[in-house]
């Protein structure tokens, strides 16, 4: 398999696109036409070939331009990634876990070549090659959880283990949906989760934690999580709300299809060998209207999920100021025939 | 990484009257995964009909990736599985383990660490031992022992903390007194035991005593095993009646009868396979965290993931 890397941006003239094979293959998260929180983990077994849950980290076309937006993302502000001194082991265990498993999933893409600690680690589609002694961050050109995550698509936070816990204590997050790490580093799982409406009541972080603390090594579990933003913009944080704060209010019946995007999470966990800790992906994805527009079954279902969302939601998730654009652009693409149920696309 | 490892014993030690030491090797030749300090194990051993499952800590290097090494007490009350590894296990003999669990972790803040291990206990506490030492963390380790034959790991921990591990060997009559050991230690200690039942209770007293917080006070915990007494099952949906074996969940048995039941997280957390029981004749040992407290009183409706049936027949609409 030989992946077609596209040269695009995230930010300013905004190229990024969608091959046909990325929408076909993109991760719609609704299997009815309302939705609610619940504890929708599952194991992350691998899926069906081509499909983003084949391997335990995709890869797909936008990987080197996302490694790219992430670098100037960094450039601008080194805080996006942080870790806290009692993680270092977590920082080594997360950099063999990608290493391992990349070089796995692709091996003409990447390859991991180990003597003993001796390690060197190709990396083609970066062009890098780089010999390192697993152990001793001093060998690498920057600490390993920063080394390993700048080259992997997705936001990572590494979570501690402790007190009956999971604390947000390591992360590199440039593709959130408006939240800061700066912010949250440190906090507890349900401190960390504070903010998110209606589901702390229905019980769900109280089971997903309980869940979490017992996970196996080996035995990864996944969800999918979801939003909506406009333009392609991986970096959505508050730190940089100035600059795409007000794009929410550029949205038009016209300028729709290509303006409003479905920011789909894939988020996988991981229980770490030597630190005991948790790995947390956030892979993002992101089709615009016109991409999900590709496949009938899925505006419809959008226009569905969207029209019944409880208003705490919405205003969650900023779709307030679109929220009747969008709806109505979506409405002309829903028959109203009854969906069966399922995320797929035909 | 893998779940579950077919490894092959590659050598049995014995260190003491009852107490032997097995190093495991994995069957396909790779390397093991590393694992954190107080990690444990579950042997599947094959005994007669049916696999026993047993808990063992792993009390070797954490980074040691070839061998891993277990340590045996055979108990007087053995339901058999020590006493099959005893009695039965020979060099070259291959079983099937769980990937490393650990639920007796040490705490990364934690300023000092205080290790504590009674007789056969000490496995969970060396692995920790070699963490900490590893990490340059401040500890110290107590080890209690009947006498000095027992003292099996006496010599490996002296090497690896010189001056730092204190024995307490009871045909000297000597004992640790918890409430001595604890007084006095500064914020940001940590105490870890291992050891017989009524010595962790004293030492959790001691502690609680002494104003020590829960969170600062840590004993061993093994996984609860999965399986459980064997029951029948009627699915009246899918016109089915068969047996839940000791070694399955009644889901999976539900799916080795072909029935395709509903699941998701498969840890008793999501609520997706929530079924309802018509009715039953035995006791629903509810392990799940999704059924309310009215729920499960009300007898009617089961997690298949994780829950089964005390004895007895149970049935479903399924």
């Amino acid at each position: 398999m030989s992946i077609a890397f596209k040269q695009e941006t995230f930010r300013d003239d905004y190229t990024y696109s969608n091959s046909p094979e990325a929408i076909r293959r993109f991760p719609f998260p609704f299997h009815q036409d309302e939705y609610m929180y619940s504890v929708n983990m599952e194991p992350h077994t691998p899926g069906a070939v081509g499909s983003v849950f084949e391997h335990p980290f995709d890869i797909d076309e936008h990987y080197i331009a996302e490694c790219r937006d992430r670098a100037i993302t960094l450039e601008r502000d080194p805080g996006r990634c942080a870790s806290l001194p009692h993680m270092m082991d977590a920082e080594w265990d997360t950099l063999e876990l990608i290493m391992e498993s990349l070089s796995n999933s692709y091996p003409e893409l990447f390859t991991l070549q180990k003597d003993g600690t001796r390690w060197t680690w190709i990396n083609r589609p970066l062009d890098l090659r780089q010999s390192f002694t697993f152990g001793d961050a001093a060998t690498l050109p920057c600490p390993p959880f920063e080394y390993i995550t700048r080259q992997t698509q997705g936001d990572f936070v590494i979570m501690d283990q402790r007190e009956n816990n999971l604390f947000a204590d390591a992360g590199m997050i440039t593709a959130q949906a408006d939240w800061s790490l700066a912010f949250d580093i440190g906090m507890s799982f349900m401190e960390w989760h504070g903010p998110v409406p209606l589901a702390h009541e229905l019980g769900v972080f109280e089971r997903a934690l309980k869940y979490l603390l017992m996970l196996q090594q080996g035995r990864p579990v996944r969800r999918l999580n979801w939003t909506m933003t406009i333009n392609p913009r991986l970096d959505t944080a508050p730190e940089t709300y100035p600059e795409w704060g007000q794009d929410r209010a550029c949205v038009t019946p016209e300028n729709v299809g290509e303006k409003v995007h479905l920011r789909v999470e894939l988020q996988t966990l991981f229980r770490l060998p030597r630190s005991n800790g948790m790995l947390f992906s956030i892979r993002c994805y992101l089709a615009s209207m016109n991409d999900l527009a590709t496949y009938p079954r899925w505006p419809a279902r959008l226009h569905r999920v969207l029209k019944t969302l409880p208003n705490e939601l919405i205003e969650y998730k900023g779709i307030t100021r679109y929220r009747e654009t969008v709806t109505e652009w979506l409405a002309r693409r829903d028959n109203g025939a009854e969906l069966a149920p399922g995320t797929q696309p035909e | 990484m893998n779940a579950s490892f077919n490894i092959e014993i590659r050598r049995i030690r014995e260190l003491a009257p009852g107490i032997r030491e097995f190093s495991l090797g994995r069957s396909d030749g790779e390397d093991f995964p590393v694992y954190s300090g107080g990690s444990h194990i579950v042997l599947s051993l094959p005994l007669g009909e049916r696999q026993h499952r047993n808990p063992y800590s792993l009390l070797g290097d954490p980074t040691v990736r070839n061998t891993w090494r277990i340590a045996v007490r055979k108990q007087e009350q053995s339901r058999g599985g020590s006493a099959w590894l005893h009695e039965q296990a020979r060099e070259g003999m291959r079983i099937d383990i769980s990937a490393p669990v650990n639920l007796f972790p040490l705490d990364r803040l934690g300023r000092h660490h205080i290790l504590v291990a009674g007789g056969i206990g000490i496995t969970p506490i060396l692995s920790q031992a070699r963490e900490l030492a590893r990490l340059g963390a401040d500890f110290e380790v107590h080890y209690a022992y009947r006498g000095p034959e027992y003292g099996v790991f006496a010599d490996e921990l002296e090497t690896l903390a010189p001056g730092r591990i204190h024995h307490y060997v009871a045909t000297r009559r000597e004992q640790i007194e918890f409430s001595t050991l604890l007084a006095g230690r500064p914020l940001g200690t940590h105490f870890y035991i291992c050891g017989p039942a009524g010595m962790v209770a004293a030492s959790m007293n001691a502690g609680a005593a002494l104003g020590w917080p829960e969170s600062h006070l840590h004993s061993e915990q093994f996984l609860a095993p999965t399986g459980g007494e064997p029951f029948d099952v009627e699915l009246t949906l899918s016109n089915k009646r068969f047996t839940v074996p000791s070694d399955l969940s009644l889901l999976e048995a539900i799916e080795q009868q072909g029935v395709d039941a509903p699941y998701l997280c498969r840890g008793g957390a999501c609520g997706q396979c929530e079924t309802e029981v018509i009715s039953c004749d035995g006791e629903l040992l509810h392990h799940d965290l999704y059924l309310s407290a009215e729920e499960r009183a009300s007898g009617k409706k089961i997690m298949p993931c994780v829950s089964r049936l005390k004895g007895g027949c149970m049935t479903l609409k399924l």
